[in-house]
């Protein structure tokens, strides 16, 4: 029975590693009090809180922490008209943090989620980890039987090509979650009782052309590499669906990451989740997706960029140009989402006058 | 989910290219008993093979495998690729392969691993190729598909092939153990997963398992390297194997699987010495990737055995002109095909 750590404090880093170029976004709508547990991995980084729900509610936020917090009137009041793009009512609105991040890295946690254990018992710190799969290269154009070859103990099998062994940058590291895991309602209501047990000590490239679903509870990210792809949809209050953020913002990445020739890493690090939402609400915000994702799915799979899209930003607005031409006629939500796109790619600009970032080689 | 099979419908195949199977076969004998063993000699190897009581087991040596197909033709299981005479005889739906100088390797719990059981398992739960499941393989108990996962692709295909690890000496090339000559592999990962489809990988011969009845005729003995030697480090026709089976499952819409079992891999030979002698397989791979990854199959091609002389087709035309090694390949792919129609056949 997963259970998750305590002794925090034994396992704290002696160097916090990119302690300035990394910030922890968190999305919150009721306490922060998860961070006393995460204090000695997080301590050393600035935080950015993104307050959802009401905005007049004050969110405490435990004391030594370097933050900044943003409501829903300061959404409103930096972005203007833009702000549409942000969802309301829904984790969806962590991306703000993202957008007004100026570091390089992003680490984004949800508020139910805390430190787990490994098999040894000694405390995962999953931003080290996260850091460690952000600052190794990726390997998506051929599969490494022996998983993350820049890990200690590993290297390249046998038949591995030389030429493939330098690999590509990686855009982002996606962890796991012991004890609840991210299913979905039909499941959750299927197995109420299930909890995941099982670590597994691997870090793995999603291969160059495979499709995944990216769960944001646990997710580090380059922002430089990739950070425009992380729009995490129209989502929760006014809106038709709900818990399909952070699966928009992972197929749109992953596209993208294909056509620039970046990597996308999945398995380490763990956390320990501890909430399981109620599965009724979650069926009823999931429902529509449930049937859209057999559309969505194949229109990923599909989809390919032309050459000349050779930053972030320009594939982005030509997949919410195809958004709108192959999806619109599934749901209106989807010519809706199309146009919120562009407006988040607008609105990333705006904040981020800095011109076209370095991206890896396009397709 | 997994279907119960019963242990008549499992061969496990030993190629032996050491003469004392002794020890190899005592250590397993608790998972192996149960089963029918297929054992064939290196008909390269002159020493008598020692083999302990107590197995069902029938031995195949060179004047077996030349009164089967001829002494010309023969020479083709020479070295590793012995083993292949023991797919092309068997009448079973599954085969479990293991390398002769592998033994049961212990999880993390220290039990140890039934590698046949773990393979079987893979075998008979459906694979998913199509969407990448973060919790891995989502038949495994205590796991299941993620959010996200679309409900269409929750069945999954067909398990065609289960590729295992090895723990202690990993399947590393020459060059790559020879830099890190102390390096083992200790880490038990406790995961199998489906290969993506058209995700290309190094499948390695030492710990294999298979669907003969869906994709027998695939794994075969083809590309033979000029030097090509009596360790791994000084072969690439399992890769060779390996990158073939994968397109054809690609096509045929089956899965592979990698990941458990593990066995341990006992030390042997000198990868310096391996590497002095031999540099082809490693510079082979440059071609060899590209080329499987740019493979594409007819429409007409709908049966392992077309697939597999399709292949052979495109590598004659592609890859042939490149590299004598290359066009003998082909050929010799396009021999097995026959071969396998005349004698891999259930009659």
């Amino acid at each position: 029975m997963a259970e998750p750590a305590t002794a925090t404090q034994a396992a704290a880093p002696v160097v916090a590693l990119l302690k300035n170029e990394l910030d922890i976004v968190i999305p919150t709508i009721r306490n922060l009090d998860f961070l006393e547990m995460w204090r000695p991995f997080f301590q050393p980084y600035h935080l950015i809180i993104v307050q959802d729900g009401d905005p007049s509610k004050t969110i405490k936020v435990p004391e030594g922490f370097d933050y900044e917090l943003y409501n829903r009137n300061d959404i409103n009041r930096i972005l203007g008209p833009k702000a549409s793009c942000i969802s309301f009512k829904d984790s969806a609105c962590r991306c703000f943090g993202y957008m007004v991040s100026k570091k390089k890295y992003i680490f984004t946690i949800d508020d139910d989620c805390f430190v787990a254990k490994d098999p040894s018992g000694k405390a995962i710190n999953a931003l080290e980890q996260h850091i460690k799969n952000l600052l190794s290269p990726s390997t998506p154009f051929f599969f490494n039987t022996l998983y993350d070859p820049f890990r200690e103990g590993a290297d390249f099998v046998r038949g591995y090509p030389f030429s493939l062994r330098e690999g590509v940058p990686t855009a982002a590291s996606h962890g796991l979650w012991l004890n609840i895991p991210d299913y979905d309602a039909p499941t959750q209501l299927v197995k109420p009782l299930e909890r995941n047990t099982r670590y597994v000590d691997a870090v793995l490239t999603i291969p160059k052309g495979t499709l995944f679903p990216m769960c944001g509870m646990n997710l580090a990210f380059n922002r430089e590499l990739i950070g425009p792809a992380m729009y995490f949809g129209l989502m929760g209050d006014g809106q038709p669906i709900g818990r399909y953020d952070d699966m928009w913002a992972g197929w749109c990445t992953k596209v993208i990451c294909d056509h620039l020739g970046l990597g996308v890493k999945t398995g380490l690090p763990y956390i320990f989740h501890s909430k399981a939402s109620n599965p009724f609400v979650n069926l009823r915000k999931e429902y529509k997706g449930i049937y859209w994702q057999e559309e969505i799915i194949p229109f990923f799979q599909q989809a390919v960029l032309p050459k000349d899209c050779t930053t972030v930003q320009k594939c982005y607005i030509e997949l919410a140009k195809q958004v709108k031409e192959k999806l619109s006629k599934v749901d209106p939500y989807f010519d809706k989402l199309a146009d919120a796109m562009v407006t988040w790619i607008e609105a990333w600009d705006e904040l981020n006058p800095t011109g076209p970032v370095p991206n890896g080689k396009a397709a | 989910m997994s279907l119960s099979i019963k242990d008549d419908e499992i061969d496990i195949v030993i190629g032996a290219l050491r003469p004392d199977l002794t020890s190899f076969m005592n250590e397993w004998r608790t998972i192996f008993s149960r089963f029918h063993l297929i054992i064939v000699k290196d008909p390269d190897l002159k020493e008598e093979l020692k083999i302990p009581e107590g197995f069902n087991l029938d031995v195949y040596k060179k004047p077996d495998i030349d009164r089967v197909v001829g002494t010309s033709t023969s020479t083709i299981f020479s070295g590793y690729s012995c083993r292949y005479f023991g797919y092309l005889v068997s009448r079973k739906k599954y085969i479990i392969s293991v390398d002769d100088d592998c033994y049961p390797a212990k999880d993390n719990k220290g039990i140890l691993v039934d590698a046949v059981a773990q393979h079987i398992t893979n075998l008979t739960t459906p694979a998913t190729p199509f969407f990448f499941n973060t919790l891995y393989d989502p038949f495994t108990e205590g796991a299941d598909f993620v959010r996200g996962y679309p409900f269409s692709l929750r069945s999954g295909v067909q398990c065609a092939l289960s590729c295992g690890l090895w723990l202690n000496l990993a399947d590393y090339d020459a060059p790559t153990q020879a830099l890190k000559p102390e390096e083992r592999n200790s880490r038990y990962v406790d995961a199998v997963l489906t290969v993506p489809a058209r995700t290309l990988m190094p499948i390695s011969g030492i710990n294999i398992a298979f669907n003969r009845e869906v994709i027998g005729p695939a794994l075969l003995p083809s590309l033979r390297l000029g030097g090509e030697g009596k360790f791994r480090w000084e072969t690439m026709e399992d890769i060779w194997s390996g990158m073939c089976v994968k397109v054809v499952c690609d096509h045929l819409g089956h899965g592979v699987k990698t990941g458990m079992p593990y066995v341990w891999r006992n030390d042997r030979g000198d990868a310096i010495a391996s590497l002095r002698k031999e540099w082809e397989g490693v510079k082979l791979m440059e071609e060899v990737v590209p080329f499987f990854q740019s493979v594409r199959l007819s429409r007409e091609a709908k049966t392992t055995e077309d697939c597999v002389a399709e292949v052979a087709n495109v590598v004659k035309e592609q890859l042939g002109s490149k590299d004598p090694m290359f066009a003998r390949a082909a050929k010799a792919m396009v021999d097995w095909v026959k071969l396998w129609k005349s004698v891999g056949s259930s009659t």
